[in-house]
């Protein structure tokens, strides 16, 4: 005994203090307030515009504005129920559309080893992020409206599906390649399939990611307008009649709505803009948290 | 010593271990399944070759008369008038590339900034340590508030996704533009020689619709950013802290690094999605033909030209627009050209 | 817990979808047996959807829609053949008109008149020569205190402040019909700038749309820029009078539009431009705006209904353009309207 010496003799305690006389410690800090500040000051832009969307439609928000069809110039009261139930309906047919097309193809992405074809299809998705929304509504008039001879909730859906698709692929792809590949290893040392990989490791370990993407990309579809103008034109009426529901003919969305409304000159349609840009916001923050509750069944990794 | 014990490894029963137990080769079926699905994704992503492909030809054929007219003046021209004809996009195409580029500087910047934020935790760490000051830190409702405050801020950027882009527009024309008037003219009054300043305000331009389009970008920025650097094995972290790094040294020199394969994904998609934004721009950049290095005058981009001037459009005048489209189109393929190049000079080691 | 919420969302989506039917006037059960689809300029869009709306709540079978796209759009989606009827403030050009097989009928359905909105704090009643406001557009006239606007303002103070002029930016049938004008009474815009959806104008900070517009004159003192009247009027922005041919200065109203439409003669086809009107109380900036439907209809149903919506347009829906802002057509031109509904046929 006494050959274990006081383990904490020699060290001065002084220099194992927090201090920001520091440099490291100094740049530390400051680096921490320049990103609290950053943040605060990214978080303003929101707070003013929703802000800005209750104090201007906030009022006119009722439940008689969920149920009932837009109204005329100079008639008071109405609402946007049409636009809510065909926004839900084209962004739910681009998403049945999107999602299985941009997922399969991220996944083929991400199996294969940065071959040829699959930089081709990178690039291309790349390529498809800097098209314009207008464009995708000329494109989907030309190929849907003009073939099938009417504008229709479905063009509609063909023209945001072009928009969310690069979107998808490439934020599912980056999701996938990001699962641990020790995981991947253990499912094909128990004989797996990479299918089977895919399937029952990959995907439930990439499924945050993969919502992050989706989320985006429906986020920003729902709130586009000049692809449903060419495409899904607009409608004043519910979308059902004698008991179906059509899906090709004009439809109403709040986007459009949006867009009508505020360039109009009386005072309730303008209200009503800022009541439907609010409930289009709220909608997709809705749909956010579905989206986040599902996926919080899988474990943290 | 292990081993020369007369108990047989446990290893060893590993190794004599029937097929059935734990792993096994794949069936018929399951290669079956997995061919097929294999092939699916094959063909669906070459589906998305072939979609892009029908996309640009089509863009083109509708194009063609006008390039045939135009030629490559058209690029080169900066007068926009259909009653004499003569068409030209320069001041577009300056005007797409300038509010892009500003935007993703100054959207990139902020939205990393959030990404990391959200990513250290840090409201959730002030949240605990304000929670054990108070002696509740393990309260069964109070102590899941750091979780929920950090969700919460999650949402509340991802919320700047759900904006519509018409509503930016109009929140730019009511809020932004009389909000920086006041600066824009102190600016060019005390500082305008300097090339930025040079004009000023007369309502929408290039800064109003640089700020909207940086906000509009950033929770892509953030959002992807932020699931890159989350899923950074903490082992990293760890052990750099275990060196002596401080927060950010671990940070700047392990975990960013590390991420940086997500962030710049994310940071093209917020890319293109700048090059391509319609309505907000629309509204908000002046759409005037001027080009000019001062953020205070009005500009014009691709997608706006676009936007204005389809709904009206004759015949004649649809070409030139698809002209002007190829041309946009042919913009984005060129920039993510030049930001692989980048990408591919400054590419680190992945560490696993 | 997930699979709660996903019960209770679809039980609020067919919530949703349920319940519909509390606006009597197009209630789920109502057959529809005859959709009509429209599309084409926004300048009459608030009306035609007022007509609409009506049309369609009184009749039982028939449903009535339509969505402002702009002229051009209008004309194109005629001619592809994906709506039903169309409307165009720039009418439709010969070659467009000989695309369509079978033809297509054109109907003034309304008219609406163009005002110069401005912002001068201290000028409640601002009048401008002709000289004064084709200068300021091409740019010559530069400042308010300028000769030609104090000539023609005795008694006023005109600020000394430049003119901040604001046009569209995006191409519309409004900035065609004002340019028109412009042309007819100037020789040197016709030369210079001439008549366009989007002409390149000389000057002016460009706005989107006519909210667009109004908000850069609102918020821009010593500002001026053109707006539809009925525009002008809903949102209170002050006016310009404009001086006319016979060298009055008058205020667009409903008097001074129809003064200003009973000068130009209907010909066979419908099409007028009335680009200086020669009157005395007539407001020199009006125009017509068009609609247009097929010559021949194959669905009988679908060619009975359009007749009987241009009759309705023609004569009901005249009742109410003047609280919105248009001008009614005068009695000549509802006449001549009315009696070309025959040429639209059943196949």
């Amino acid at each position: 005994m006494g050959d274990i010496d006081d383990p904490f003799a020699g060290i001065d305690f002084s220099q194992l203090e927090l201090s920001l006389q520091r440099p490291r410690t100094l740049v530390d800090f400051l680096l921490n307030l320049l990103v609290g500040g950053m943040t605060v000051l990214s978080l303003v832009p929101l707070f003013s515009v929703i802000l800005m969307l209750f104090w201007r439609g906030g009022q006119r928000l009722s439940l008689a504005v969920f149920t009932e069809l837009p109204p005329a110039p100079l008639e008071q009261g109405g609402g946007f129920g049409n636009a809510i139930v065909g926004t839900l309906t084209i962004v739910a047919i681009a998403v049945l559309a999107s999602v299985p097309i941009g997922l399969l193809t991220a996944i083929y992405l991400a199996e294969s080893e940065n071959t040829r074809l699959s930089q081709v299809v990178r690039f291309c998705a790349k390529v498809l992020t800097g098209f314009p929304s207008v464009l995708a509504g000329v494109f989907a008039y030309g190929v849907v409206v003009v073939a099938t001879g009417e504008f229709s909730a479905l063009a509609g859906a063909v023209a945001l599906s072009v928009l969310m698709l690069p979107t998808i692929i490439l934020t599912s792809e980056d999701a996938i390649r990001m699962v641990p590949s020790r995981m991947k290893q253990a499912a094909i040392g128990m004989g797996a399939t990479p299918t089977q990989v895919v399937w029952m490791v990959e995907l439930p370990a990439a499924i945050p990611g993969i919502l992050t993407g989706v989320m985006l990309a429906v986020a920003r579809a729902a709130g586009e307008t000049a692809p449903l103008i060419f495409t899904a034109l607009f409608s004043n009426y519910w979308m059902w009649s004698h008991g179906q529901v059509h899906l090709m003919q004009p439809t109403a969305s709040l986007a459009v709505l949006i867009y009508n409304f505020a360039g109009q000159p009386f005072p309730n349609q303008i209200a009503l803009a800022w009541a439907a840009a609010l409930t289009l916001v709220l909608m997709v923050l809705g749909a956010n948290l579905v989206g986040q509750s599902l996926s919080r069944r899988q474990t943290h990794l | 010593m292990p081993g020369t014990s007369a108990a047989p490894f446990a290893a060893d029963a590993l190794f004599q271990a029937k097929p059935t137990d734990i792993c096994q080769a794949p069936n018929p079926l399951q290669m079956f399944v997995d061919r097929a699905f294999r092939s699916t994704c094959l063909v669906l992503a070459c589906g998305t070759v072939l979609l892009v492909g029908f996309i640009v030809v089509r863009i083109a054929y509708a194009a063609l008369p006008a390039m045939h007219t135009y030629g490559f003046d058209f690029l080169l021209g900066r007068v926009w008038d259909p009653n004499t004809s003569r068409f030209g996009i320069l001041g577009e195409i300056w005007g797409t590339l300038y509010t892009s580029i500003l935007a993703l500087a100054i959207g990139s910047a902020f939205g990393l900034a959030v990404a990391i934020f959200l990513s250290e935790g840090y409201l959730g760490q002030g949240a605990f340590l304000l929670l054990r000051r108070l002696k509740l830190h393990l309260h069964p409702m109070w102590g899941r508030a750091p979780d929920a405050l950090e969700q919460l801020l999650k949402n509340l950027v991802e919320l700047l996704a759900a904006i519509p882009s018409v509503v930016y527009g109009l929140w730019g024309l009511f809020v932004v533009i009389p909000l920086i008037r006041p600066a824009s003219i102190w600016l060019h009054a005390n500082l305008g020689w300097v090339p930025f300043f040079s004009t000023d305000l007369s309502g929408p331009g290039v800064l109003p619709a640089v700020l909207v389009l940086s906000i509009m970008i950033l929770p892509t920025v953030t959002a992807i950013s932020r699931d890159a650097l989350v899923s950074v094995p903490p082992k990293l972290r760890m052990a750099a802290y275990g060196l002596g790094a401080t927060r950010w040294e671990a940070l700047l020199a392990v975990i960013v690094p590390t991420a940086s394969r997500g962030i710049v994904g994310g940071i093209v998609l917020a890319f293109g999605r700048a090059l391509g934004e319609t309505m907000a721009l629309a509204m908000l950049v002046g759409n005037s033909n001027r080009i000019s290095l001062s953020v205070f005058s009005p500009a014009n981009t691709l997608a706006a030209l676009l936007a204005n001037n389809f709904p009206e459009a004759g015949p004649k005048e649809v070409s030139v627009l698809m002209y002007a489209a190829l041309v946009l189109l042919a913009i984005t393929l060129a920039v993510n050209i030049v930001g692989a190049l980048i990408i591919q000079r400054a590419s680190l080691a992945h560490v696993e | 817990m997930h699979r709660s919420l996903l019960t209770a969302l679809a039980l609020s989506v067919g919530l949703l979808s349920g319940c519909g039917g509390d606006n009597s006037s197009a209630s789920a059960a109502a057959a529809h047996d005859v959709k009509l689809q429209g599309a084409g300029a926004s300048f009459p869009a608030p009306l035609y959807t007022k007509w609409f709306k009506a049309y369609t709540a009184a009749h039982q079978s028939v449903q009535v829609d339509y969505q402002s796209v702009g002229s051009g759009s209008g004309v194109k989606s005629v001619i592809d053949h994906t709506v039903d009827f169309g409307a165009s403030d720039a009418a439709m050009k010969p070659e467009d008109m000989a695309k369509v097989d079978g033809g297509v009928q054109l109907f003034p359905m309304t008219a609406g008149a163009i005002v110069l909105a401005y912002n001068l704090k201290d000028v409640p009643n601002l009048k401008l020569s002709r000289q004064a406001y084709a200068g300021m557009f091409l740019g010559n006239v530069k400042r308010w205190n300028d000769p030609a606007i104090v000539a023609s303002n005795p008694g006023v103070t005109l600020p000394d402040l430049p003119i901040s002029v604001v046009v569209r930016a995006d191409s519309s049938g409004t900035t065609f019909v004002f340019s028109k004008h412009l042309s007819a009474i100037d020789p040197d815009f016709d030369k210079g700038v001439g008549a366009n959806n989007m002409p390149n104008w000389p000057v002016g900070t460009k706005s989107k749309g006519n909210e667009g517009v109004t908000a850069s004159i609102m918020t821009t003192p010593g500002s001026i820029g053109y707006i539809e009247y009925g525009y002008a009027k809903s949102q209170n922005v002050p006016f310009a009078s404009l001086e006319n041919k016979a060298g009055k200065y008058v205020m667009a109203s409903t008097a001074s539009g129809q003064a200003a439409l009973a000068s130009a003669a209907l010909p066979d086809d419908m099409i007028v431009w009335a680009s200086d009107p020669e009157p005395g109380d007539a407001y020199p900036i009006v125009t017509y705006t068009w609609l247009i439907t097929y010559k021949k209809y194959g669905d009988k149903n679908k060619m009975a209904a359009m007749q009987d919506l241009v009759k309705y347009g023609l004569t009901e829906g005249q009742k109410s353009s003047e609280s919105l802002g248009y001008i009614p057509l005068p009695d000549a031109v509802v006449a001549k309207a009315t009696a070309a509904i025959q040429n639209i046929s059943a196949q």
